[in-house]
């Protein structure tokens, strides 16, 4: 028996289930059969996901852009995801002659590997979970970072320049988001006291969404700009570098690298839902409501919820430029980061065993203290970018003469 | 000795045109970058050159209004103002006064979608996704308009030396008034929507400025001269048709950057839909939308002219030269894109290559226009 039938209720379920087939001294197979099952159920739940949200994505920029979005294929346009996959994998595929060919193949079989890894540690339910990885958020936050190399295997492979553009800005920004992205967690882990994401879940009596606004802004923001996302997808600007690292591709490598980063666009939703959100937990609980909905529900709910935001800031917000992209994470995330570390740090030291008034007590004081951050910084900023002078003023006829 | 290894800073260089999604046309730009830093900047024209000035020669001039149909596409009425009233100029004839309003309520309408087009194209250079569509859903009510008037969308071929092809359709006024506030709101939606965006303001503010100096040195007009502080407007300073009998505004900004080349123009076209409101109301509902005594194939008598008119971009000029034939000896176009691409190199100075899409946005720039 290895270790993780322990504790886990999923991989416990499906090797009592294969084990009952087999002599008693075959367990083993059993194990890895359950094992392998499960891969192929996930590695399908996230393909599925990824289309879904990818139709959810192309729907809501419709509606957001006073338009339809894709509505012919299947009912509401449901199948249009799969129609597109099907029309890529008849296109052909083109290496380009300046490219490295082995970085330029390897880049899109990889894409999605990080995802994969990365949902081994989060659980989508009630006991739901691959793995109660004792240090599941660093692992996540390692992991996670693995997708840039992907993305700067592909622009450097290309042998283009728009593509090299693309793979150096998603390396700087990398590098850039990783800081703030990580002290923002520091404030869920004084709280929490575990990296475990089951006992991050547990350990929110109230989601951590109230009790650290600061961190969850950081993290959603750097976490936008860690997926390349709108408005930090300068990675495939297309207005200024064409498609970025994915300009030389076509065909279904295109295919599996569009796939590979609507399916990185789940993993900080997921995390997001986790650790802010309080996971799998029904909200209305502790109003007194039955709790009717299965916990796999609640989370997807909360994932969709968190996709939801980030497909909105994507329909509202131009892009920035990547000075300003860096100035963002290093002037105004970090500083924010580490206050939010002070407080949270001394609230937790004030109240170890905080009751529930004091808990109220810690949320109200982390709003002011979020309030007063973010609006005192971005005034700061401010005052170095706007001129004083109103700029455009209609002005009645007048007659230059030079 | 043993030298130390070290690293050179490389100066790539790319090539951003003549196919590529925000050159807004087949437009080339070759820069030179060192990391994100644009270095030195070369534009290439001459992809959409189609030498309208050479086939004006041999064509009729009925003819050649279809050509400067194809000049500037986005703004073809007022294309098509300038030349018939250089031919008017020439051959001395007085128009129609309700032909005239009919030509201002359709060149300022033009005016606005040429501007909604940019609202839309600068959104997008920008990186915001959202803007074009909603300028694009007032631009259609526009072109519906414009649709009934001549038939055609784009290329409309509907003024004439002397006055207009056909008269208006039965209920154009209204047509034209019904129209007004829905686009009134439609760009105060618009302006809502992006001008103060703090992102949008963060990429286009301080960026690509250009001193009023500077803007009349490169001989800049339109909102681009308007934006650098100079209040020049050909509307304004050398009333032609009708405009001396209209009340509006010139919107000048002051520091000459994108901001407020893209402000400019979402004043102006308020201004413009002011001076629509106008024209409709002294339009005359009956009358000759044609000059009498005008031939169909008319023959300007040997002579020049030059006529400047305010297109949506800026000055447009035609120096016409008649022989007494029924083609012109000579057309020379001024064309105001062909100005501002000049300027782009001392615009793109110390620019990020992000800016350079931005910049060239704010232009505003017609590759029919700017190659002719």
């Amino acid at each position: 028996m290895g270790p993780v039938l322990a504790d886990n209720s999923i991989y416990r379920d499906v090797y009592s289930f294969f084990v009952g087939f087999m002599p008693h001294q075959l367990w083993w197979l059993a194990y890895l059969i359950a094992g392998l099952t499960i891969m192929v159920l996930l590695a399908n739940a996230v393909l599925l996901n990824t289309a879904v949200f990818q139709w959810m994505e192309r729907r809501l920029l419709g509606r957001f852009q006073v338009r339809f979005g894709p509505n012919r294929v299947g009912p509401f346009g449901l199948l249009q995801p799969f129609a597109d996959l099907l029309k890529l994998l008849l296109k052909e595929d083109i290496v380009p002659e300046a490219a490295d060919r082995f970085l330029f193949t390897l880049a899109p079989a990889v894409m999605a590997a990080p995802v994969f890894l990365v949902l081994a540690v989060v659980p989508f339910g009630k006991n739901s979970y691959l793995l109660d990885l004792n240090i599941g958020l660093l692992y996540i936050i390692a992991v996670g970072t693995l997708s840039t190399m992907v993305l700067f295997l592909a622009g450097w492979g290309s042998g283009n320049r728009y593509a090299l553009f693309g793979a150096t800005r998603a390396v700087a920004q990398l590098i850039s988001y990783e800081v703030p992205m990580v002290l923002s967690l520091v404030g869920v882990l004084l709280l929490a006291g575990s990296l475990s994401l089951v006992q991050i879940v547990e350990a929110q009596r109230l989601p951590f969404l109230l009790l650290q606004p600061l961190g969850f802004f950081i993290f959603a923001v750097a976490s936008i700009a860690e997926m390349n996302r709108g408005p930090f997808d300068l990675v495939e600007a297309e207005s200024e570098i064409v498609a970025g690292y994915h300009t030389e591709y076509s065909g279904i490598r295109f295919g599996l690298l569009q796939l590979g980063e609507y399916a990185a666009a789940s993993v900080p939703a997921a995390v997001i839902a986790t650790v802010f959100l309080r996971g799998w937990a029904n909200p209305f609980v502790p109003l007194g409501w039955p709790d009717v909905l299965p916990s796999h529900l609640w989370f997807f709910l909360k994932v969709f919820l968190v996709l939801f935001l980030f497909i909105w800031v994507r329909a509202t917000v131009p892009r920035l430029r990547i000075d300003q992209v860096m100035g963002f994470a290093w002037k105004f995330l970090l500083p924010l980061a580490l206050v939010n570390i002070f407080v949270t740090a001394i609230e937790v030291q004030l109240w170890r065993q905080p009751t529930t008034a004091q808990l109220w007590a810690m949320v109200l004081v982390n709003w002011v203290v979020a309030a007063v951050a973010v609006g005192g910084l971005s005034r700061a900023m401010e005052r170095h970018r706007r001129r004083p002078t109103a700029s455009v003023a209609p002005v009645p006829i007048s007659v230059e003469v030079r | 000795m043993e030298t130390a290894r070290r690293l050179e800073p490389v100066e790539i260089n790319v090539n951003m045109g003549p196919q590529h999604p925000s050159t807004h046309g087949v437009f080339r730009m070759v820069l030179w970058v060192d990391g994100e830093r644009i270095v030195q900047v070369e534009p290439y024209i001459g992809y959409l050159h189609r030498g309208t000035e050479k086939l004006c020669e041999g064509e009729l001039y009925p003819q050649i209004i279809t050509l400067f149909d194809r000049l500037d596409y986005l703004a073809n009425f007022n294309n098509e103002l300038c030349f018939c009233m250089a031919a008017e100029k020439l051959m001395g004839l007085e128009v129609p006064e309700r032909a005239q309003y009919v030509r201002v309520v359709l060149c300022e309408l033009n005016r606005v979608a040429s501007h909604l087009m940019f609202y839309g194209a600068l959104g997008l250079d920008a990186g915001a996704m959202t803007p074009v569509m909603y300028a694009f859903r007032e631009r259609e009510h526009i072109q519906r308009a414009f649709e009934a008037v001549s038939g055609a969308r784009m290329m409309h071929n509907y003024f004439r030396i002397g006055g207009l092809k056909e008269d208006v359709p039965a209920g154009f006024k209204e047509m034209v008034r019904d129209l007004l506030p829905g686009l009134e709101q439609g760009i105060s939606e618009c302006d809502r929507l992006l001008s103060l965006n703090e992102a949008f303001l963060a990429r286009t503010r301080g960026v690509g400025a250009i001193s009023a100096q500077e803007a009349v040195e490169y001989a800049l007009s339109g909102p681009m001269l308007r934006a650098a502080g100079v209040p020049y407007d050909l509307r304004a300073v050398e009333p032609y048709s009708l405009y001396d009998r209209f009340d509006f505004d010139i919107p000048v900004g002051t520091q000459g950057d994108c901001w407020d080349r893209y402000m400019v123009r979402v004043e102006e076209m308020r201004q413009s839909l002011r001076i629509v409101r106008q024209a409709l109301e002294q339009m005359p509902d009956e009358g000759p939308v044609m000059a009498a005594g005008v031939r169909r194939m008319p023959r300007p008598p040997k002579g020049e002219s030059y006529m400047r008119t305010e297109n949506p971009r800026g000055e447009f000029g035609v120096y016409l030269v008649s022989d007494g034939s029924e083609r012109p000896y000579r057309v020379k176009i001024r064309a105001p894109s062909f100005a501002s691409v000049q300027a782009l190199p001392r615009l793109l100075r110390d620019c990020y290559v992000a800016d350079c899409v931005v910049v060239l946005g704010s232009l505003d720039i017609v590759l029919g226009d700017v190659d002719r």
